[in-house]
C-alpha cells in the first residue's frame, strides 16, 4: 500500500476566492506548501504548541472557551464546552480522539488538510492533549484514505524525531503518544460513540446517551474526547490569536472560519473557507461556485450534508432569530452560519452544499440518498434498520415506474417512526431526507405515480 | 488448514498491539494487513487473529461482517470502486460504473472473467467536489466520464495479466 509521498501531488486550489478568508487553508494550498516537517517549521510551525506548552492547560481550554468556536463535524456544539463536560475526579486516563471518519456525503474537506497540511492536525491535536490533559491520543481515519493515514503517519514520525511529540514534548514534562487508526468503510464510525466502539476493535454499535458520553464514559469507559480534523486545525489559530481575537473574525455565536464544500449541479464545485456569517448560499453558489449550468434552473439546495432537511427554490423562510432580529430569506439570502440554516428549517451539518437542478427527478434523488442510509444503518435499532430499508425499497419503486398516489403519507410516516426513536442521530439522518422531501415536494412525489415509465427521469440515472 | 502468518505480519502485530491501551483495539489494523497480504481474510486467518488478541474468533467474525471494507472471500487483482453516491450521481456515476463493467464483461460484485478486476460501487468517497470519482486499489481518479473510465480500463488492461478467475 505505501506508496512514495514525495512522488505524490494534491491539486490546490492555489487562487482564493475574492470572498473566502483562509486561515485553516492558508497554507494547505501554496503552491510552494508541502507535508514536510521541514515546510511546516519554516513556516512558523509548532510555534503555538511551544506557546501553549508554556501556558496553563486551564489557560488554554479558557482560550478555546473564549473563541466561541463550535465543532466543525455536524452538530456544532461548542468544543470549550464540550471539553468542559470531562470527568476528571474519576483519576482515569482521558483520551483525546480526532475523528476523521470524513464520510457525510457532500463533505469533502478533511480531506484536504490531512493530505496538504498534516502537522497542522498534528500541533491543533497536542495543544488540545495538552489543555485536556491527556493520556494519549488517536486519529480515526476513513479506510477510504489510504495516503491520508500514511501521510500522517510520516507526519507523525517526523515530529516525534522533533519532540513535538511522545515523550516530554517540548521539554515541557507533558508526554502524549498520537496513533494513525484505520476505520474499515462504515459510515456509522463518524458518530462518536460508533467510533469509540470501533476502536475497541468492535461492531461500530453506537452507545445510548445517558449514559456513555464521550466525556465520562468514552474509550475503555474512561473520559474521552473525540472533534472534528477541522475543529482540531482551529484550536492552534486560537491560541495563536487569543480566544477573544478569534471570536471577532465571523459573526457572534458562529465565530471563526469554516469550510464549505460545494458540490452537485455548479460550475464550480470545490471547498471554499468563508468567514462564518458574513457569506451567504447564494453568494457561495452564484457568484463563487460560478452558479448553474446554462440553461438549467435551481430545484433545490441540501445545506449540510445529505442527511440535512431540503429547501425548494423559491421557499421564503422568516421567523426571529434568537437575538430577536426578525428575518425574511430566500434560499440565496440565508447566512453560511450555524443559526441560520437552523432558523430556516435545516442545518449547516458538515458543511456541505449540494445544489440539485431541473435536470434531476427529486423522486430519484431521494431514492439515491435512501440508499446510503439504508446500507450504513448499523441494525442495532430496529426503527432505523428496518424502516431505512423500507424508504429505499418504496422510493426505487417509485423511480422504478411503480409509484402509488399514497406512496406520499406512506414515505413520511415511515420517517415519523424513526427519527426520535433510536439510539444515535442515524435515525434522524436517514429520516429527515424522506420527511422534508415529502414536506417540500409532495406534489411531485404524488405525481410520481403517473409516470409509469421504469425509465429514469434525471439527466443521469440515480438508482 | 491453518492460517501462517508472513515474517512481516508477525513482527507488524508485534509491533502494533503494545502501542494501544488495549489489544483488542489493534484488531481493524491487523485485520487490514491480513487483507492487504492474502486478499481476504478467511476463517483460519480469523482463527489466528483472535489467539493474538486473546479474544474469540466470534469477535473477530462479528467485526469483519460488519465493516464493508473486508471481505471473506478473494476479488479480482484489482479493486474498483466507483462511488454512487449523490453529487457522484448527479454527475454521471452509474453510466461510469456501467462502462468499465461492460469494458471487463462483468457485473457488479464478481470477479471479472479476465481475473483482472472486481467492480463494486462504494458509499461517498469523500471527493463530491470532482465527481464522479472512482477508486482503483489505493488510487483515486476525479472527474472521471465514461471516456476516462474507459481510457482507465485499458490501462488496467495493459497493467495487470488476466487469468482464469478464483471460484467465487
Amino acid at each position: 500500500m505505501t506508496k512514495d509521498l514525495s512522488q505524490m501531488t494534491f491539486p490546490k486550489a492555489s487562487t482564493p476566492h475574492p470572498k473566502e478568508l483562509r486561515i485553516i487553508l492558508a497554507n494547505a494550498e501554496r503552491e510552494d506548501f508541502d507535508a514536510s516537517l521541514d515546510c511546516y517549521t519554516r513556516n512558523g510551525g509548532y510555534d503555538v504548541l511551544k506557546k501553549a506548552l508554556s501556558m496553563k492547560p486551564e489557560e488554554v481550554h479558557q482560550e478555546v472557551l473564549d473563541s466561541g468556536i463550535r465543532g466543525r463535524g455536524g452538530a456544532g456544539f461548542p468544543a470549550g464546552m464540550k471539553w468542559k463536560f470531562l470527568d476528571r475526579k474519576s483519576g482515569k486516563p482521558i483520551y483525546l480522539i480526532c475523528n476523521a471518519d470524513e464520510s457525510e456525503p457532500g463533505t469533502f474537506k478533511d480531506r484536504q488538510i490531512m493530505h496538504k497540511d498534516p502537522h497542522q492536525l498534528i500541533e491543533g491535536m497536542m495543544i488540545t492533549a495538552y489543555a485536556i490533559n491527556a493520556a494519549q491520543a488517536f486519529i480515526y481515519i476513513r479506510e477510504e484514505m489510504p495516503y491520508g493515514a500514511q501521510i500522517l503517519d510520516q507526519a507523525i514520525a517526523e515530529a516525534k524525531a522533533a519532540g513535538f511529540v511522545g515523550d516530554n514534548i517540548g521539554g515541557s514534562g507533558y508526554s502524549c503518544e498520537l496513533i494513525v487508526h484505520r476505520g474499515a468503510a462504515a459510515y456509522i464510525c463518524g458518530e462518536e460513540t460508533g467510533l469509540i466502539e470501533s476502536l475497541e476493535g468492535k461492531r461500530a454499535y453506537p452507545r445510548i446517551k445517558p449514559p456513555y458520553f464521550p466525556a465520562a464514559l468514552g474509550l475503555y469507559m474512561c473520559p474521552t474526547i473525540v472533534n472534528n480534523v477541522e475543529t482540531l486545525c482551529h484550536v492552534k489559530h486560537i491560541v495563536e490569536r487569543g480566544g477573544k481575537a478569534y471570536s471577532e473574525i465571523g459573526t457572534p455565536n458562529n465565530s471563526g472560519t469554516r469550510i464549505w464544500c460545494l458540490s452537485g449541479h455548479v460550475v464550480r464545485p470545490g471547498y471554499y473557507e468563508l468567514e462564518t456569517g458574513k457569506v451567504t448560499y447564494g453568494e457561495l453558489i452564484n457568484d463563487i461556485g460560478g452558479g448553474l449550468r446554462s440553461g438549467r434552473s435551481l430545484q433545490a439546495v441540501i445545506p449540510g450534508g445529505s442527511s440535512s432537511k431540503i429547501w425548494r427554490a423559491g421557499e421564503r423562510f422568516s421567523g426571529k432569530l434568537r437575538n430577536g432580529t426578525e428575518f425574511d430569506w430566500a434560499i440565496d439570502d440565508i447566512p453560511l452560519d450555524f443559526d441560520s440554516p437552523a432558523a430556516a428549517g435545516s442545518m449547516s451539518g458538515s458543511g456541505a452544499v449540494i445544489v440539485i437542478d431541473d435536470s434531476a427527478d427529486i423522486v430519484e434523488v431521494l431514492a439515491n440518498i435512501n440508499e446510503f442510509y439504508a446500507h450504513e444503518s448499523c441494525g442495532q435499532c430496529t426503527p432505523c434498520r428496518e424502516g431505512s430499508l423500507w424508504m429505499k425499497k418504496i422510493t426505487h419503486r417509485m423511480a422504478n415506474g411503480g409509484a402509488r398516489p399514497e406512496d406520499a403519507q406512506l414515505l413520511a410516516s415511515i420517517g415519523d417512526q424513526i427519527a426520535g426513536k433510536t439510539i444515535c442521530a442515524h435515525g434522524e439522518a436517514c429520516a429527515w431526507p424522506t420527511q422534508s422531501f415529502i414536506n417540500k415536494f409532495e406534489d411531485k412525489f404524488v405525481a410520481k405515480a403517473d409516470d409509469k415509465s421504469p425509465e429514469p427521469k434525471s439527466e443521469f440515472q440515480m438508482v | 488448514m491453518a492460517f501462517e502468518p508472513s515474517s512481516e505480519i508477525q513482527s507488524y502485530t508485534d509491533d502494533l498491539i503494545p502501542r494501544y491501551p488495549q489489544a483488542q483495539s489493534a484488531l481493524l489494523m491487523i485485520l487490514h494487513a491480513v487483507q492487504r497480504e492474502v486478499g481476504f481474510i478467511a476463517l483460519d486467518a480469523q482463527e489466528w487473529v483472535a489467539a493474538r488478541l486473546e479474544i474469540t474468533p466470534q469477535q473477530v467474525r462479528e467485526v469483519v461482517t460488519f465493516y464493508p471494507f473486508y471481505r471473506e472471500h478473494p476479488i479480482g487483482k484489482r479493486h474498483v470502486r466507483v462511488c454512487r453516491t449523490l453529487s457522484c450521481a448527479l454527475n454521471g456515476a452509474y453510466k461510469v460504473c456501467d462502462t468499465i463493467c461492460d469494458s471487463f464483461d462483468t457485473k457488479r460484485n464478481e470477479i471479472s472473467p479476465d481475473g483482472r478486476v472486481t467492480v463494486e460501487f462504494a458509499e461517498c468517497l469523500a471527493s463530491c467536489g470532482t465527481a464522479p470519482v472512482v477508486m482503483i486499489d489505493n488510487d483515486l481518479y476525479e472527474n472521471v466520464s465514461p471516456a476516462k473510465a474507459s481510457e482507465l480500463c485499458e490501462q488496467i488492461k495493459a497493467d495487470t495479466p488476466a487469468s482464469a478467475p478464483a471460484a467465487n
